[in-house]
């Protein structure tokens, strides 16, 4: 529900840019605003929003107009010259440079933020830690009591946000399906669809039965985070931002920003300003993981 | 001259703000119709009351939510008729009248309760509450929700209930009185009886308001689009029409499969809450009838 909140608002700030830059039109000289188009994932649609609301502050006379769509709609923006920046929670696939190269762009790839699933459980608890396919198990439906993973005999109530929200997709694709295309399968029918980020921690943390998954920001300490393993035989990994930036965590993506080289140095610097501290600091209040500067002192 | 001219204005004024509810009910059903038919072409009937609602996966079955639904609502009517028309009685016929001039004003507080800080309040006590009370393995279910919505159906069929018992002519408590009966025999044996109409009318309005909550539902019954089995089913979680349409409309593309289908599911939430009207203001009329008939 904040998710959800939050873009609300920033929607309405968006709304509300669009009405200042129209009435301050007149008085500042048009030359004097540079615009920066920004399209594409709908997972980074909030973040961008609230890092193009930010840096009004920074660069007040610096435009940067935020729409959603998808990754895919953002790099074919990109690819057709009319984005300056495309978001993509996805790499770029190689038809897509190929395409791009085709008009004369050479996509630049940035990594501004990571995406980071923490699977909880109650802090009563005994389980610790679990595999990908063990996880994929119970959301199927195809385990229904902790005993069967070497817990307590209880019941497993497993716990999802809404089908709207980009994480329970994600979730959906990586860890039920276990990131196989071709597999069809979905979340078992009594799978507990909570509205809110807020509902899932509320009742994980008050249900010993209970198994959910959020946001790695939105994890707070009344419940039990459990280290995951790619596979059986891999280590098992907790998640923080370290696992995370390292990649050992399985459960997490990059989130990417494409340019093309030769971008104008308006788009240049607000990618600079996007990895500073500042902004990384709204990558972790959004529930993202912020990216650790490794390259520092480049 | 003047006057008459004003008071014309008014009366029209007045006619306008009467004819419209019926211009709002008649575009809101157009535009329900409108968006909601569509899905009929788009998902195949069989499709459409299949057992499976998945909608970004393009399961679109409306049967877990259309049970989901009745689940719940008939879980809060077998909360609230009891006490619902156990407190009208009480109001109504034995009730030394300040404890009556207390609890009326109670129970219109409670009708004005928002549901959400009930559903609150249902998460926070209610759920944990009943999951270990009645060793359910989560206590986000049906159950829940029923009895939330028992407690916003209450003061509908309290305050229903209360005018139909008040509207019995006291000659029927006197007759049965004089002919030897008891207090509490002229309440179960005349009374209550002679007012049944009225409060199955309170019952029928009670129903209305319960199936078209939303915000209570969602919070507590754990949205898990389940088709019931047993009668076990009320202790499980369960996801209704109302919640469904609240927590998916928002992110859904105008226009798409998803978004017809949800009006779809509009228009059979108004086709349920019409008949249930219908079903209450005919009880109404015939209690009227009776009345009359009685006593002509």
């Amino acid at each position: 529900m904040r998710f959800i909140a939050a873009r609300r608002w920033l929607i309405g700030f968006m709304l509300l840019l669009t009405a200042c830059s129209a009435t301050s039109g007149d008085s500042t000289s048009p030359s004097a605003s540079t615009y920066i188009q920004n399209k594409g994932s709908d997972t980074i649609v909030n973040l961008a929003l609230a890092w193009a609301e930010a840096y009004q502050t920074v660069k007040p006379e610096v435009r940067i107009s935020v729409t959603g769509g998808g990754s895919g709609t953002g790099l074919t923006a990109l690819i057709s010259g009319t984005v300056d920046i495309a978001n993509a929670s996805r790499k770029i696939k190689a038809e897509e440079i190929q395409a791009a190269k085709a008009n004369g762009i050479e996509p630049v790839e940035h990594v501004i933020a990571r995406d980071a699933i923490a699977v909880i459980v109650n802090p009563e608890n005994p389980i610790g830690e679990l595999s990908l396919e063990q996880i994929a198990r119970i959301y199927r439906g195809e385990v229904n009591n902790w005993s069967e993973l070497g817990g307590e005999d209880r019941p497993i109530v497993r716990l999802s946000r809404e089908t709207n929200s980009g994480t329970h997709v994600y979730f959906l694709e990586e860890v039920v399906r276990l990131g196989d295309k071709e597999n069809k399968e979905i979340f078992s029918a009594d799978t507990l669809l909570l509205p809110s980020s807020e509902g899932i921690i509320a009742e994980v943390s008050e249900n010993p039965n209970a198994i959910g998954y959020d946001g790695l920001g939105y994890v707070t300490p009344e419940v039990k985070m459990l280290a995951v393993a790619r596979t059986a035989d891999q280590p098992y990994v907790l998640p923080s931002v370290e696992s995370v930036n390292n990649g050992q965590y399985p459960i997490s993506r990059d989130l990417y920003m494409y340019t093309q080289t030769g971008a104008p140095q308006s788009v240049l610097d607000y990618l600079a300003w996007i990895l500073s501290p500042d902004a990384q600091q709204i990558v972790t209040d959004l529930g993202f993981v912020p990216v650790l500067n490794t390259t520092a002192g480049k | 001259m003047e006057t008459a001219k004003g008071e014309r204005w008014i009366t029209w004024i007045i006619k306008m703000s009467g004819y419209s509810s019926i211009l709002f009910v008649s575009l809101i059903l157009f535009f329900l119709a409108r968006e909601g038919f569509p899905a009929l072409g788009e998902v195949p009937l069989k499709d459409l009351f299949g057992a499976r609602w998945y909608p970004i996966e393009g399961y679109f079955g409306i049967w877990p939510l259309i049970f989901g639904s009745v689940l719940v609502t008939v879980g809060a009517l077998l909360i609230g008729i009891p006490f619902g028309i156990g407190t009208a009685v009480y109001l109504s016929e034995l009730a030394p009248a300040w404890i009556k001039n207390i609890l009326k004003p109670i129970i219109e507080i409670l009708a004005g309760l928002p549901s959400v800080v009930l559903g609150f309040l249902g998460i926070q006590l209610a759920a944990p509450f009943f999951r270990q009370f009645l060793n359910l393995p989560t206590g986000l279910t049906a159950f829940t929700g029923a009895v939330l919505l028992g407690f916003i159906a209450i003061p509908t069929i309290v305050s229903i209930s209360e005018d139909a018992l008040n509207t019995v002519p006291s000659a029927y408590r006197h007759g049965a009185l004089a002919l030897g009966a008891n207090h509490w025999q002229t309440i179960w044996g005349v009374t209550v009886p002679a007012a049944r109409s009225g409060l199955l009318t309170a019952v029928m309005l009670g129903v209305g308001r319960s199936i078209g909550e939303t915000m209570a539902v969602m919070m507590v019954t754990g949205n898990a689009p389940v088709l019931p089995s047993s009668l076990n089913a009320l202790f499980l979680p369960a996801r209704t029409m109302t919640a469904t349409i609240a927590s998916e409309m928002g992110e859904v593309a105008t226009g798409s499969t998803h978004y017809h289908v949800l009006f779809f599911i509009g228009i059979v939430l108004f086709g349920i809450s019409l008949a249930v009207n219908l079903t209450a203001s005919s009880l109404a009329l015939r209690s009227r009838k009776r009345a009359e008939r009685l006593l002509s």
